[in-house]
């Protein structure tokens, strides 16, 4: 397994992505694409020689772009608003807030190449943030896909959910990590390894590093639980305190800001837990604008890499 | 969700078919009539609350009573309707006239406007879509109904609905960007199926418009943007009717109904400070005497 994860063949989600929304466009005719000049970066062309009337491109104006998705959707469509995930999110927060979130315009909003992925264009093209300012908006759905299978999942279940939801929508290569048979329910971490001495909570592309540090972990005689979190809202609580409870130990890793993500929130959880259960949390993240450099030389300068997670979880587990 | 008032839907309906067959003097009596109740309530509902936005209230109240009473194609009694025309108050904060407007139609009952921004009353400060019937949409930061109305009037293009939609903006509001992201895009997309109309009161709430970020000359800008500009006194019925009648040149149409902020009320009237200032007991009875 070790061989075959940091091995494997790697994939940009946004291939499945266009593929998926072709396909359920094809049988219903309430889906539409909104962007921002942004059809060859949201990887929408083939949709748009497709459905040349179903894709809005409102140029570069994604205050509008989003206040167009919810009158779309306040009107019976599917709008999939697509944009780069920072100007998305930072852009356009208000709208996603009033017109999206607190109206419940049932908006899919699709954050392209979040986190690093656009590596040396610099913290201005980073989506870092996305998660924690969203967190903050009550009736909105994010998820985070791991890998195509999950990408295809996730877009199939915002067009049948009757709520909101913002799908980052992943442009750095990752392998498969979902087996193909593996569920996708709403607010539900994925289980991918089970474990007793430790549970790595991992989204989005460092749910592969997390499956390479479980087995590296394996190597040492430590027993690692890997959660797939899937959905960053609404949040697990039932896998975050299970995992509390029975493994003693957790890690979080994701491309973000800890300041209001994914380890954020599992903190929240786990620092309200009965005595005993108020277990070694570590989170790993980014808390700085970065530096220049590629996607992959920043995770690592974020101490974002396998290694970084067995170094977490030891610590965790008091090995270290 | 409120529930809808069988029998002011009724009584509406009656009154909407009077309207449709009625001359236009009559018209104009039956829109001023409707205009005057809703005065009416908005002095009542703020007084009561002690809180509100009374002169843009007042000011807009011309153009929600002349679009509800005699224009939007509706059902009151099934406000999701998927045909219906849209209606979106971006200057939400105008809420005690749609408030008090949407009661008259019939959408919920009138005794609710008692409830106005009381503890857990579904008629918040700013409208809300999921407990009022006849929202369509959640305002109250500005600059956002245009854009969602471009979206609506996209939509009845691709459905073929027919469906018409109406943005009534504050023009102070015109200050916000996003408002001209969408003027850019309604006219890019030959939308001749939204109106948007600017309650030109001149005033925002620290100073008049011209004196803060001047919108002057908003007609040629407006022009220039690509919409046919219809120019109008917002005070006069028969005018607004016929701005509000649909496009005739394939354009969007954005219609500057030139307003008093305070309409009605004599020491309310085109008074900055009475932007959000709440009458008085005594104030309140002298307004309502006015507006008898």
């Amino acid at each position: 397994m070790t061989a075959a994860i940091t091995e494997a063949p790697v994939y940009d989600n946004r291939i499945a992505f266009a593929e998926e929304l072709i396909e359920l466009a094809r049988t219903d005719e309430r889906i539409v694409a909104v962007c921002n000049d942004s059809v060859g970066s949201s990887n929408l062309t083939g949709f748009r020689d497709l459905y040349p009337d179903r894709l809005i491109n409102v140029g570069i104006a994604e205050q509008d772009m989003v206040g167009i998705g919810a009158g779309l959707a306040s009107a019976g469509m599917i709008p999939f608003v697509c944009a780069a995930a920072p100007f998305l999110t930072g852009r356009s927060l208000e709208q996603v807030k009033a017109d999206v979130a607190y109206s419940q315009h049932n908006v899919i909003l699709c954050g392209m190449s979040p986190g690093m992925a656009y590596g040396e264009l610099g913290p201005t093209h980073h989506s870092v943030e996305d998660l924690s300012w969203l967190r903050a908006l009550p009736g909105l759905d994010i998820v985070v896909p791991a890998d195509r299978l999950q990408t295809r999942q996730a877009i199939r279940a915002a067009v049948e959910s009757p709520r909101p939801s913002f799908i980052r929508v992943g442009r750095h290569k990752v392998p498969d990590v979902m087996p193909d048979d593996a569920p996708f329910e709403r607010g539900r971490f994925g289980a991918i390894r089970d474990g007793n001495d430790v549970t790595i909570i991992a989204t989005g592309t460092l749910v592969s590093r997390a499956i390479a540090a479980a087995d590296a972990l394996a190597a040492e005689g430590v027993s690692a639980r890997v959660l797939n979190a899937a959905y960053i809202a609404p949040l697990d609580v039932t896998a975050i305190t299970d995992a509390a409870r029975q493994t003693g130990a957790i890690v979080t890793a994701e491309e973000a800001n800890i300041a209001g993500g994914l380890g954020a929130a599992v903190a929240s959880i786990v620092s309200q837990l009965e005595d005993g259960a108020r277990v070694p949390l570590r989170i790993l993240g980014l808390a700085e604008f970065a530096p220049t450099g590629s996607t992959d030389f920043l995770l690592e300068y974020f101490g974002l890499t396998a290694g970084d997670i067995v170094r977490a979880a030891k610590e965790a587990t008091g090995r270290v | 969700m409120l529930d809808s008032d069988v029998a002011r839907i009724a009584s509406w309906r009656s009154t909407r078919d009077e309207f449709d067959s009625a001359p236009a003097k009559r018209r104009a009596e039956i829109l001023a009539d409707r205009a005057r109740e809703t005065r009416r309530s908005i002095v009542r509902m703020i007084a009561a609350a002690g809180q509100g936005h009374i002169g843009g209230d007042l000011s807009v109240t011309d153009i929600l009573t002349t679009l509800f009473a005699g224009v939007l194609r509706i059902d009151p009694s099934n406000p999701d309707w998927a045909g219906r025309d849209r209606f979106i108050l971006s200057k939400g904060h105008c809420a005690a006239a749609l408030y008090s407007t949407l009661a008259h139609t019939g959408y919920f009952a009138e005794s609710e406007l008692d409830t106005f921004m009381q503890p857990l009353s579904a008629l918040n400060g700013h409208p809300n879509r999921n407990k009022i019937p006849g929202v369509e949409t959640n305002t109250g930061p500005l600059g956002h109904g245009m854009p969602v109305g471009v979206g609506t009037a996209i939509a009845a293009k691709l459905t073929k609905s027919g469906a018409r939609t109406f943005v009534v903006l504050g023009d102070g509001e015109m200050q916000e960007g996003s408002n001209w992201e969408a003027l850019m895009a309604g006219a890019h997309q030959k939308l001749d199926n939204l109106t948007i109309v600017v309650d030109r009161n001149r005033l925002q709430q620290g100073a008049r418009t011209e004196d803060t970020n001047g919108l002057d000359p908003l007609d040629e800008k407006l022009a220039s943007f690509g919409w046919e500009v219809r120019e109008i006194d917002g005070h006069d019925y028969l005018a607004l009717l016929d701005a509000f009648s649909p496009s005739t040149t394939g354009k969007p149409v954005a219609v500057i109904a030139n307003t008093l902020k305070g309409k009605g009320v004599s020491f309310i009237e085109d008074r900055v400070e009475w932007h959000h200032k709440v009458p008085s007991a005594e104030q309140a009875q002298t307004a309502l005497e006015e507006l008898a």
